[in-house]
């Protein structure tokens, strides 16, 4: 309860911190418009033969991309803005701010900041979702839309902790940038169903970097293609995920030397 | 009953041991070698609830370290600490309450907002409802003399108004226990005499314990009863500023002109001859015989001018940190 009130503050400093630079503001629009643009450009050459990819059909490659699209958005509305700041924090030993208030640190450092450009991503990916299904002929009933949004929340966890990790060892190696823009790139694959890449790359992102629990599998569940084994493996290895993080996050802390005075 | 406590208190680092060059670089990107410096090793003292204690070292010295592992953001390696009754490093929601860290070259306060913003979310994190807040913000900004300020962008606000602002955040939930750590780095003498009365009244008001490092000697003799010197990780002094003066400086130079000098051996008795030069004398003289040595001096001899020098306990530590080196 007394973190939604602190989360509430939280956000509410974020954006007006955000909006005191007004031609930023524009900016981001407009890039917000571009990205997406861009994706569906992509996409249509993809399909520009007619046809389909890894057997599915243009309007179900589209829901996917749309869970992409609300999926990139979320990681810029909150992701991002704060899993970046956690290298800033330990390069220039502010972290130690966050460490003496009595807040859970994890949560600080993943829900301190709020950036509204990526609202508009989910917005339109949440759009492409539903025409796209429409299209595809999907009739979802009120199950496989609840396993479908379980099945989102899963795919955040997952991809949350995944980043929250690699940020986390910054504890170490203090300079981790480019290892975290190195993630965000291998998830541009969950822009496409999985079954579109080779045997050995598919397998790679089911069991290593887990890109189908992102985007195909939800997507699955709105198609009605949906099953449960599917679905309470995505949800263990969000359970999973999110538990190895806090584990992970605890045991870095006790490497934490703090950057000179 | 000690508010603070440090027991056998040691920090040993492992750092990275790179030569200069190409050469030293490479080799250190392949072969990291590194080697343990011990930061802080075998401190003792404890301070009772209410005292301002400076915290007196060269750069390096192990302070940092110290505030660090008193604030529980560093594990110590050895010993115990023990601060309002809680350890520190296990974080404790109801340890963190009781105690705030102010650094003066960190900040907490949101660049881009004004400090108001950051109070706000301080007031949610510590649990202070908005009323309540607000009495505080308003308490802590009288006497910090903050109006204004409070609602302009960090960015916009001096590095003193700043400071005083970082003071307000910090202070917010009220903590029994204030670690400060350079505090008034980089102000202007007025700014700094400012947050000194500040440190002060506060502490008279809510009956804070204070432990304070600064390199400014002004703040320590304005506040400071008590002070702990640490050199090389080792604690060197805990006691009364006047007894550092001694102890760091046990002698006076006693510098006299005499109409006719004798030879240097008939100072023998008075003190330690430094040197002489023409009718001009120098001679160390202790401080408990002081007043007994100049009255003789005066009965001996035809003495035509007497000067004795008494060096500031600012030039007498300063001269410690630069020469880095106890006697």
């Amino acid at each position: 309860m007394r973190n939604l009130r602190l989360l509430r503050r939280f956000w509410a400093t974020s954006l007006a911190a955000d909006l005191e630079y007004q031609v930023n503001v524009l900016i981001e629009l407009l890039a917000v418009g571009g990205n997406l643009a861009g994706s569906l450009f992509v996409l249509s050459l993809l399909f520009g033969q007619g046809g389909s990819l890894g057997g599915w059909s243009w309007e179900e490659a589209l829901v996917v991309l749309g869970l992409y699209t609300l999926l990139d958005g979320i990681t810029s509305t909150v992701l991002q803005p704060n899993l970046s700041t956690i290298v800033t924090h330990v390069r220039e030993g502010t972290l130690d701010f966050v460490l003496l208030k009595p807040v859970d640190s994890q949560f600080w450092l993943s829900a301190r900041t709020f950036s509204p450009w990526g609202l508009p991503g989910v917005a339109a990916g949440l759009a492409l979702i539903v025409v796209a299904a429409a299209q595809a002929g999907a009739r979802p009933d009120g199950a496989s839309v609840v396993a479908a949004l379980v099945l989102l929340l899963s795919s955040t966890l997952i991809l949350y902790s995944l980043w929250f990790v690699l940020a986390a060892t910054s504890i170490w190696f203090v300079k981790v940038w480019n290892a975290t823009e190195v993630l965000r790139a291998a998830l541009v694959a969950g822009r496409y169903p999985v079954s579109a890449y080779p045997v050995a790359l598919r397998t790679f992102f089911t069991f290593v970097l887990p890109v189908a629990f992102l985007t195909t599998v939800p997507a699955e569940a709105i198609l009605g293609r949906g099953s449960a084994p599917w679905l309470l493996a995505s949800l263990a290895v969000a359970a999973f995920c999110l538990l190895g993080s806090r584990k992970f996050w605890q045991f870095a802390l006790r490497f934490y030397t703090s950057a000179s005075s | 009953m000690p508010i603070i406590s440090a027991r056998g208190l040691s920090k040993t680092y492992r750092v990275a041991d790179k030569q200069p060059g190409l050469g030293g670089t490479l080799r250190h990107f392949f072969a990291r070698r590194s080697r343990d410096v011990q930061a802080v090793s075998d401190v003792n003292f404890t301070i009772e609830p209410g005292e301002i204690v400076g915290f007196l070292g060269p750069n390096g010295a192990g302070k940092t370290t110290t505030l660090k592992m008193l604030t529980g953001l560093i594990h110590p390696s050895a010993g115990e600490v023990e601060v309002a009754g809680c350890v520190p490093f296990r974080r404790q929601a109801g340890f963190l309450r009781q105690i705030t860290l102010v650094m003066g070259q960190k900040q907490q306060l949101i660049w881009d907002l004004p400090p108001l913003d950051s109070l706000r979310v301080n007031a949610a994190v510590y649990g202070i409802d908005d009323s309540e807040a607000k009495r505080r913000i308003d308490e802590l900004a009288g006497m910090l003399d903050l109006g204004e300020e409070l609602t302009r962008p960090v960015r916009k606000l001096s590095l003193g108004q700043r400071m005083k602002a970082e003071l307000l955040a910090a202070l917010l939930h009220r903590p029994a226990v204030l670690f400060l750590d350079e505090p008034t780095l980089g102000l202007d003498v007025n700014a700094q005499a400012r947050v000194r009365e500040f440190l002060a009244d506060y502490n008279r008001r809510h009956g804070a314990t204070v432990l304070l490092t600064s390199h400014y000697m002004a703040d320590i003799t304005a506040l400071c009863r008590r002070v702990l010197l640490i050199h090389q990780g080792r604690l060197f002094y805990d006691g009364s500023l006047d007894g550092l003066t001694e102890r760091l400086a046990p002698h006076r130079e006693v510098r006299f002109e005499l109409r006719d000098p004798p030879p240097a051996a008939a100072f023998a008795s008075y003190g330690t001859f430094e040197s002489q030069d023409g009718q001009q004398l120098r001679l160390l003289v202790p401080r408990s015989e002081l007043t007994a040595t100049v009255g003789r001096l005066l009965a001996d001899f035809d003495v035509l001018d007497l000067e004795v020098s008494d060096p500031p306990i600012e030039e007498i530590i300063g001269r410690l940190f630069r020469q880095g080196a106890v006697s």
